[in-house]
């Protein structure tokens, strides 16, 4: 096998007469860096080993269906795969399509090869979630939200959130996007979350076959860690490198904070039935997982070749996590606008109560409150959706940069840009947007760097309607015409689910971002000042404060 | 006596549910909402290829109603259609205008234009491209190992041996670099997920190939006495043969910001000018009179990728282009256009391969026999795109 990687070595190509057309710009240079591929891998046995990976699979999907695993799944879990899989093709192929950005700035013909088969192994995984995701609404009791999945994608706030991890790695500057945010960050510290931790919690909810598909998947992800590594190394050998590696490896390492532990962490805390007190919280995974194998076990080492590392994001995510309850304030978010999604979120327990509090001492003071309200309310009966019900629960504003709300009330910042007033969940994400999505960075020309750009608060798009138009426009709807697809409940007796019947009564869609921009300058300030004293738990600010 | 109990461990306690399709009736159980819905097939029934690849990557003509989020620095975001010269109906019509209170303004017409039309007609996705070419390495391996054993190698002519080692190897740089910097390169820049994936599988079976040939050098050097396996570099860097052939391959690679061309002139132009002459035309018939029976089937391998597969998703791509509803002329005239441009680089390159046609002990049919038979290959393939073949090919 040596002597087979020796030798396709042999094709490496300098060009002679034409240079290929450099589609793709970076701020980045590799003057100096020292030519590698430390990817082991020729298609002679790439093929046959994936096929068998394959074989795998699909021999497993026909094992399912045979022995009737939906018998035995969770419809708590399985709701939040209509979300999880209507998200996860478009990044996987995102990936692929970002690989030939990399042929073009990466001046190393040998690592390019290594890039080649990512982007196959990319094509793989998409196609392959893709089926596994048709494969659930054949058999799965609910089709519905998994039907109309792609378009359910495209036009929902949840997708757009996780379209980030698409659109990251393909759009701007070729390095940034498709290196450090893409191999560097989201394939090396949080892939261990999406595919391996998370599919755990799939088999103990009863689905096997998540799992089987995403360990598959996983065990490409050596090889794309190995491409991001390689480039790292390179693009360090120059020294005017570091500045926009420290940039980058910030917004990168926020981005995917935001991002996947918003998704991944609801999913796993309140997507699972699983309450055992020894199975690890999200925030145990995330230790374990993110901060000890890959921040301190990857990242830190690279400090002796002069990579600033983030380490002050590190610990604030993990306060995030831990001090400040991102997973639950995102959860609860979820839940609260249920209504403008497409999939069921079932109500937590006295059990899961139970298992939260031990797990996050302090989190029924905090929640518990609320979640015995969204129980309450789940079946229509004479009121409103809870969104609209009095429950001590103030709608966030939309964070301009990572797109989840501004959720820790307390860390919530503003700025005006082109006459806009913009809401930003952190600091991180101001800077994000302000300072590093620009053509110059602390002073430096940086002309390939990307833009934030679209309509990224959701709400201003629907600003006025009636609920009823929301989600008619949006498609979420089942067959007959008027069942909305969402619920706040796992029952699908006809009589216990909300019909656009039920939201053509309620108040219209209002963005809070569009009402921000209509105060002037004290009100705006008024507003931070009340935000920020707002929470936990989304609860309005104290009267006396 | 007691028995000694195990601790109960600790594992997730699987319960009945009864989830599965059908346990319920309700808005959506039936068996009408178990398809995707979000997308028109080609045909009355949709396929398993297009389940998975159709509408992966949206479309702010369609549904995407915050539109793309990141842009280049020039403003520029997602797929531009800009970044070919071509065009299918529809892509001058504006997007939806999106905004405040504007809701997502669904488009219901799909498609909205012309490119979402393409389906590759070979269906490839992951399950099939890798049976695909798990298949054709172990064939290729197969055949080689088989030779290897049955001491094969001893049967070549005294000149096929330099034949293959300067020239099959040669063969080798062309399909890494249209594999890896046409093909993959222009993955990013198509317009759909069905194209993509189409150019991803091209991809594969060029870069597969290349290294087919790179390996079964290896083991050539190692099997024949003398057998110099780096000389195919020499070969590739210095031979006036493969300098003309090279201009042309690289200049694929240099086309200025546009997939479209790349693909095309590749696949439609190259591939049956010189590709298929160099391979079919030349290797495939001089191989057995010099006592070789192996390297056609190396060859071959990589020949079917083209002549059945890649041809085929490139005729499906470009064929719809010529009679476009809207963009019939404007097409017709920039694919002739192209035709006039790359033919004459082509044959050029081609006249310098003539001196390939001289080397092998057993004579191959005469060169100019073997560029009539590309020719006509070629001006099969542009009639059938609705193209007509250019002046220059009579050159």
């Amino acid at each position: 096998m040596a002597k087979a990687h020796q030798k396709i070595q042999e094709l490496s190509w300098e060009p002679q007469y034409h240079e290929p057309y450099m589609k793709y710009g970076t701020d980045y240079t590799f003057r100096k860096a020292a030519k590698k591929d430390p990817l082991k891998q020729v298609l002679r046995s790439y093929f046959p080993m994936q096929e068998e990976k394959d074989h795998r699979v699909y021999g497993a999907s026909d094992g399912a269906i045979r022995g009737n695993m939906f018998r035995q799944v969770q419809e708590r879990w399985l709701e939040w795969q209509k979300l999880f899989l209507s998200i996860i093709p478009l990044p996987e192929v995102s990936a692929a399509r970002s690989m030939p950005m990399l042929f073009h700035v990466v001046p190393n013909p040998e690592l390019h090869n290594g890039q080649a088969i990512q982007m196959i192994d990319e094509v793989r995984h998409s196609t392959i979630q893709q089926n596994l995701k048709r494969l659930y609404m054949n058999n799965y009791i609910d089709p519905a939200g998994f039907n109309n999945s792609l378009r359910n994608f495209h036009s929902d706030y949840c997708g757009t959130i996780g379209r980030q991890f698409a659109e990251g790695f393909i759009t701007g500057d070729a390095i940034t996007a498709a290196s450090i945010y893409l191999t560097i960050v989201a394939e090396t510290a949080f892939t261990n979350t999406l595919f391996v931790a998370m599919p755990a919690e799939a088999a103990a909810n009863g689905d096997y076959l998540l799992p089987t598909v995403f360990h598959s998947v996983q065990s490409d992800e050596s090889r794309h860690i190995s491409n991001g590594y390689a480039t790292l190394l390179m693009a360090l050998s120059d020294e005017d490198n570091r500045q926009l590696l420290e940039r980058d490896l910030r917004y990168a390492w926020w981005n995917n904070h935001r991002v996947v532990d918003a998704a991944i962490g609801t999913f796993i805390e309140y997507g699972t039935k699983d309450r055992r007190k020894d199975r690890e919280s999200y925030a145990e995974m995330w230790r374990r997982w993110i901060y000890d194998d890959y921040y301190r076990s990857y990242l830190v080492p690279l400090e002796k070749y002069g990579l600033v590392i983030p380490h002050d994001l590190i610990e604030e995510s993990w306060k995030q996590i831990w001090e400040k309850g991102y997973v639950h304030e995102v959860a609860q978010f979820f839940a609260t606008g249920w209504l403008a999604n497409y999939w069921r979120i079932d109500a937590m327990t006295d059990t899961d109560f139970e298992w939260f509090e031990y797990k996050y001492p302090g989190w029924y003071d905090k929640y518990g409150a609320w979640w015995e309200n969204y129980n309450r309310l789940a079946v229509p009966n004479g009121h409103n959706p809870i969104v609209f019900e009095d429950v001590d629960y103030v709608y966030p504003a939309r964070c301009w940069t990572c797109m989840v709300p501004c959720l820790v009330r307390e860390d919530m910042v503003m700025a005006d840009i082109d006459g806009v007033t913009r809401t930003y969940c952190h600091e991180v994400c101001r800077w994000t947007d302000v300072e590093a999505f620009r053509p110059t960075y602390q002073g430096r020309e940086t002309p390939n760097m990307g833009r934030l750009v679209g309509h990224r608060e959701w709400e201003t798009l629907y600003h006025g309607w009636n609920w009823a138009d929301v989600v008619s426009d949006m498609g979420f709807v089942r067959d007959d015409g008027k069942t909305m697809t969402a619920q706040p409940h796992l029952d699908l007796n006809p009589k216990k689910m909300w019909t656009l019947d039920h939201l053509r009564r309620c108040p219209p869609c209002g963005s809070p971002n569009v009402i921000i921009n209509e105060l002037d300058a004290a009100g705006k300030a008024a507003f931070l000042a009340d935000y920020n004293k707002q929470g936990p738990a989304g609860r309005p600010a104290p009267a006396s404060a | 006596m007691t028995t000694a109990q195990r601790p109960e461990r600790s594992v997730p306690k699987p319960q009945f549910t009864d989830a599965e399709a059908g346990a319920q009736e309700f808005p959506d159980s039936g068996a009408s909402a178990r398809r995707y819905n979000y997308y028109k097939p080609a045909k009355r029934k949709q396929t398993h290829y297009e389940d998975v690849t159709v509408d992966v990557q949206p479309d702010p003509r369609h549904y995407l109603s915050q539109g793309w989020i990141y842009g280049f620095a020039d403003g520029s975001s997602g797929y531009p259609l800009t970044w070919t010269k071509l065009k299918a109906w529809g892509v001058d019509k504006p997007e939806p205008e999106r905004g405040p209170g504007s809701g997502g303004k669904p488009v219901e017409e799909w498609p909205a234009h012309g490119w979402h039309e393409f389906r590759d007609p070979n269906e490839e996705w992951e399950m099939t491209f890798y049976r695909y070419n798990a298949n054709v390495v172990r064939q290729t391996t197969q055949n080689v190992e088989n030779a290897r054993q049955a001491k094969a190698f001893d049967n070549w002519t005294p000149n096929w041996k330099t034949f293959v080692e300067r020239n099959v190897g040669a063969w080798m740089h062309i399909e890494h670099i249209l594999g890896l910097y046409v093909f993959a390169a222009i993955n990013r820049s198509c317009p759909t997920n069905m194209h993509n994936t189409a150019m991803v599988v091209n991809s594969m079976h060029k870069i597969r190939f290349a290294q087919d040939l790179a390996l079964y050098n290896l083991t050539l050097s190692e099997e024949i006495e003398g057998f110099d396996g780096a000389a195919h570099l020499d070969a590739w860097n210095n031979d006036p043969e493969w300098q003309g052939i090279r201009k042309v391959v690289e200049a694929l690679t240099a086309v200025d910001n546009d997939w479209g061309e790349m693909a095309f002139a590749t696949n439609v132009v190259f591939e049956p000018l010189l590709g298929e002459l160099f391979r079919s035309n030349l290797v495939q018939q001089a191989a057995a009179g010099n006592g070789d029976f192996v390297t056609p089937t190396v060859i071959g391998a990589g020949e079917y990728d083209y002549s059945q597969r890649d041809l085929r998703w490139t005729q499906a791509c470009f064929g719809p282009l010529t009679s476009d509803k809207e963009f019939a002329a404007h097409n017709k005239e920039l694919m002739q256009g192209w035709l006039a441009k790359w033919v004459p680089m082509c044959l050029e390159a081609a006249r310098a391969m003539q001196p390939l046609w001289s080397q092998p002990d057993f004579k191959p049919p005469r060169f100019e026999d073997s560029l009539d038979r590309a020719k006509s290959r070629f001006a099969g393939i542009v009639t059938e795109l609705g193209l007509e073949p250019p002046k220059e090919l009579s050159q």
